[in-house]
């Protein structure tokens, strides 16, 4: 890895690490009371469609879907090479661009709402 | 070229079984491992704004799913590597953005404790946005 990519890869890491560390549990929590039947009025489509038609509902949306795919893709490639994984450069390509391109799928999704 | 060389390079044999030396390492494992489940998590959350945009019948279909016993399962992993991480990022949190004040800095249970604190009602506030009680 070039020295000078690594600020660039790490400030989202770092990032997505505190906003999941905030976030996912409580998100977690949310689609679980969904699936246990308890659905979340914010989870039913009629609300969870306004959240997702207003643009600072979609910007939030995929702020935390890019910010939580790079820091896990961040962590994953670190702990691929920590359990003897020396392909670095296939891994990096491979988990970064599975986290970019979901996050330009959720965004163009968002787009057509 | 490479092959007459009669030096004999020593390569390190680079393995997973450190893992199991200690405590501490299997515990860091767990840590890094929890990336899998919240990128599992995310790329669910994708998902299920796809079927939100392809309509009521779609988005039904996906809290159908939610309800089967391997997203069940799955929910419950999540939510405790999720907690994990939580766990040991806002404990980490004294390390990576020390306080000072004045002469002192500021005690590490106090920086971690903000965090915890912050994390608590921020959940809460979430809980009750969205209707969960």
């Amino acid at each position: 890895m070039a020295r000078s990519n690594k600020p660039l890869v790490w400030g989202p890491f770092a990032a997505g690490g505190t906003l999941t560390a905030f976030l996912t549990p409580v998100l977690i929590l949310l689609t679980l009371l969904a699936g246990l039947g308890h659905v979340p009025e914010a989870l039913t489509y009629e609300a969870l469609r306004a959240i997702a038609g207003h643009w600072l509902g979609k910007l939030a949306l995929v702020g935390v879907v890019f910010l939580s795919l790079w820091s896990a893709a961040h962590r994953l490639r670190i702990t691929l090479y920590d359990i003897g994984v020396r392909a670095d450069t296939a891994v990096a390509t491979a988990v970064y661009s599975t986290a970019g391109l979901a996050s330009i799928a959720a965004a163009a999704i968002l787009f057509r709402l | 070229m490479a092959e007459k060389v009669s030096r004999k390079p020593f390569v390190r044999e680079m393995t997973s079984e450190w893992i199991f030396r200690h405590p501490r390492y299997l515990r860091y494992m767990v840590r890094e491992f929890s990336c899998l489940f919240i990128g599992a998590y995310t790329l669910l959350m994708v998902w299920g704004l796809k079927q939100l945009a392809d309509g009521p019948q779609a988005w039904t279909g996906f809290l159908e799913a939610l309800r089967s016993p391997a997203s069940i399962v799955f929910h419950v992993l999540a939510l405790g590597f999720a907690l994990y991480h939580s766990v040991t990022w806002f404990n980490l949190t004294p390390k990576a953005l020390p306080v000072q004040l004045g002469e002192e800095f500021v005690a590490g249970g106090v920086i971690a404790g903000a965090h915890y604190a912050a994390w608590a009602l921020v959940s809460l506030a979430i809980l009750l946005a969205a209707g969960a009680f």
